[in-house]
């Protein structure tokens, strides 16, 4: 299937010294729940923001279910709804006008009956004719969802969501997102907390200095988290593996010196002493051996690591 | 076009006049009432008329204009200004809306709420001098025009404000001594042929002077003059305005 949103090539240069985004590309499938996860300043507001119109781009293309962002923006933003990171919100309006107000802005013509839906779902519906500034920061991040919801969107991007957010808005709030994912709606949600990620997303990008380093289904990344690795050091450099080994899918480093090979933890059978006879029977000697277990917290840990 | 998205921007600049009529409506029409009473009925009568008109009713459309073009400047600035430094503009640059779309919106809106100060000034003005008005049409005409025009400007400075500061002094620092160099309250024919030439570089005077024609018939600069100005004056605005647009200039990244 089409995805919903492609992005290729996608840059975003701020001063000569300042690169927010390098050549990045990514596919959103739709009806996914696609998490992005990032430490500050690793470009996920920039990569949103680009997306919907708010940034321009320094280069690459974006394309919303087949519309380019620029040359046919209207078609492509008429599709998505976006809640940014920020609280920001008109303070003299009521919340009725200004939910109303988003619908009108994205060309749709009034309809009581989905803004009384979109605010009873976030619980507005008691405070619809509040002043926003009445609300507590609780409330007013509910209006910005009211405010993205009010024109139907297809595709709906939520930065940092749960960002300052008590718990029971954070529960609604998931179940808002799984309801809309059940109803078609692609959501596209960036954090910093990986368990959210791990709750709530079909796939997890992880996003650092500009770069998507890594992009995949949260099923198959789990079961990277549950496998580990044995990296054995050779003293002697090999040109490649045996083929008696083959069995094993083993990887040799690049220069020869340090064979890895990946296996299940949680198996009944790892396979290691098996493989370790093997190895003796191949005559391939090891002057080390180490396991390492990669989880997304580490790659995570160790991206914000290399950042500072 | 997207007609909803107008109407929308439309309505809630409107509604954020209407929250606050004190300020946007009753000070604007007092304060220029002030200067009717002041200039036309107590000082007003010790000076010789101009050209076959009472001074009272001379300064009449300059004032009118003054009080045009300050508010037109605000309202204009203040519309756009605020979603940028709250950072709400960010649903309008999301929205699927054009620059031509945004500015119908802000710009009518703004130049709706002179329009209706200028027709209160003009009926408060009425109690306190002898108003007669020649060329009805033509009057409506420039006051469209120049609402229309001193929105726009007022929209361009609101989009190129770094801060609250600028907001306020460029209309102080550049409208407001315009407006009283450019013939609200003399005829530019009492001027020394040096300023007289001056003057005409102030495009403000072509606003007042043919105001004051669709008034009076009386004017410092030809009508057809006046009104190609203001027009000239109305298109360089939109040109700068469509650039804005166009590169995203202080309004995205």
């Amino acid at each position: 299937m089409q995805p919903i949103i492609s992005i290729s090539g996608l840059s975003k240069t701020y001063s000569p010294d300042f690169v927010a985004l390098r050549h990045l590309d990514l596919e959103i499938r739709r009806g996914e729940i696609l998490a992005l996860l990032g430490p500050n300043g690793a470009g996920k507001t920039t990569l949103i923001s680009i997306v919907c119109g708010i940034v321009n781009p320094s280069s690459g293309t974006v394309t919303v279910d087949g519309h380019d962002i620029i040359s046919d923006y209207r078609a492509a933003r008429s599709m998505i709804g976006l809640v940014p990171q920020e609280l920001t919100t008109d303070a003299f309006e009521t919340v009725w006008a200004t939910v109303s107000h988003s619908r009108g802005l994205f060309g749709l013509r009034p309809n009581p009956a989905h803004i009384e839906k979109v605010l009873r779902d976030l619980t507005l519906w008691d405070k619809r004719d509040s002043k926003i500034m009445q609300l507590s920061g609780g409330m007013k991040r509910r209006v910005m969802i009211a405010k993205a919801l009010s024109h139907e969107p297809q595709i709906l991007f939520l930065d940092e969501p749960t960002a300052g957010v008590d718990v029971e808005l954070r529960k609604d709030m998931w179940a808002m997102v799984r309801r809309l994912r059940s109803s078609g709606v692609t959501i596209i949600l960036t954090t910093h907390y990986i368990a959210e990620a791990e709750e709530m997303a079909d796939r997890i990008g992880v996003i650092h200095k500009g770069e998507l380093v890594l992009v995949e289904e949260k099923a198959e990344l789990m079961r990277k988290l549950g496998s580990k690795q044995l990296i054995l050091e050779l003293p002697d450099r090999l040109d490649a593996i045996p083929a008696d080994l083959a069995a094993y899918q083993l990887s040799l480093s690049g220069d020869g010196t340090a064979m890895t090979y990946t296996y299940d933890a949680q198996g009944e059978r790892t396979g290691i002493s098996a493989l370790l006879q093997d190895l003796a029977r191949s005559g391939i000697q090891f002057k080390d051996l180490q396991t390492t277990q990669s989880s997304l917290e580490e790659i995570f840990v160790d991206l914000v690591r290399d950042g500072q | 076009m997207n007609f909803e998205a107008i109407k929308a921007i439309y309505r809630f600049e409107m509604a954020r006049t209407f929250r606050t009529p004190l300020q946007s409506i009753i000070s604007p029409v007092i304060s220029t009432s002030l200067y009717f009473i002041v200039f036309g009925a107590a000082i007003g009568s010790r000076i010789t008329e101009i050209e076959g008109v009472s001074y009272g009713a001379f300064i009449v459309p300059g004032l009118i204009m003054l009080m045009i073009l300050t508010q037109s400047v605000s309202n204009g600035s203040f519309g756009i200004f605020f979603p940028k430094f709250l950072g709400t503009i960010y649903e309008l640059l999301s929205a699927p809306v054009s620059y031509l779309e945004i500015i119908i919106g802000y710009v009518g809106a703004a130049a709706t709420k002179s329009l209706i100060l200028g027709v209160l000034v003009l009926a408060t003005a009425g109690f306190f001098v002898p108003l007669r008005v020649d060329h009805p049409v033509w009057m409506l005409l420039f006051l469209v025009l120049t609402a229309v025009t001193f929105s726009l400007v007022g929209f361009i400075i609101g989009i190129l404000a770094k801060g609250m500061e600028q907001l306020q002094t460029v209309p102080l620092l550049i409208i407001t001594p315009l407006t009283f160099l450019g013939g609200t309250f003399y005829s530019l024919s009492v001027l020394p042929p040096f300023w007289h030439a001056v003057s005409l570089f102030n495009p403000v005077v072509y606003l007042i002077s043919g105001f004051r024609w669709s008034f009076y018939g009386i004017a410092d600069v030809n009508v057809a003059v006046s009104l190609g100005m203001t027009i000239a004056f109305l298109l360089a605005c939109l040109v700068i305005v469509a650039w804005i647009f166009r590169t995203g200039y202080r309004l995205k990244a």
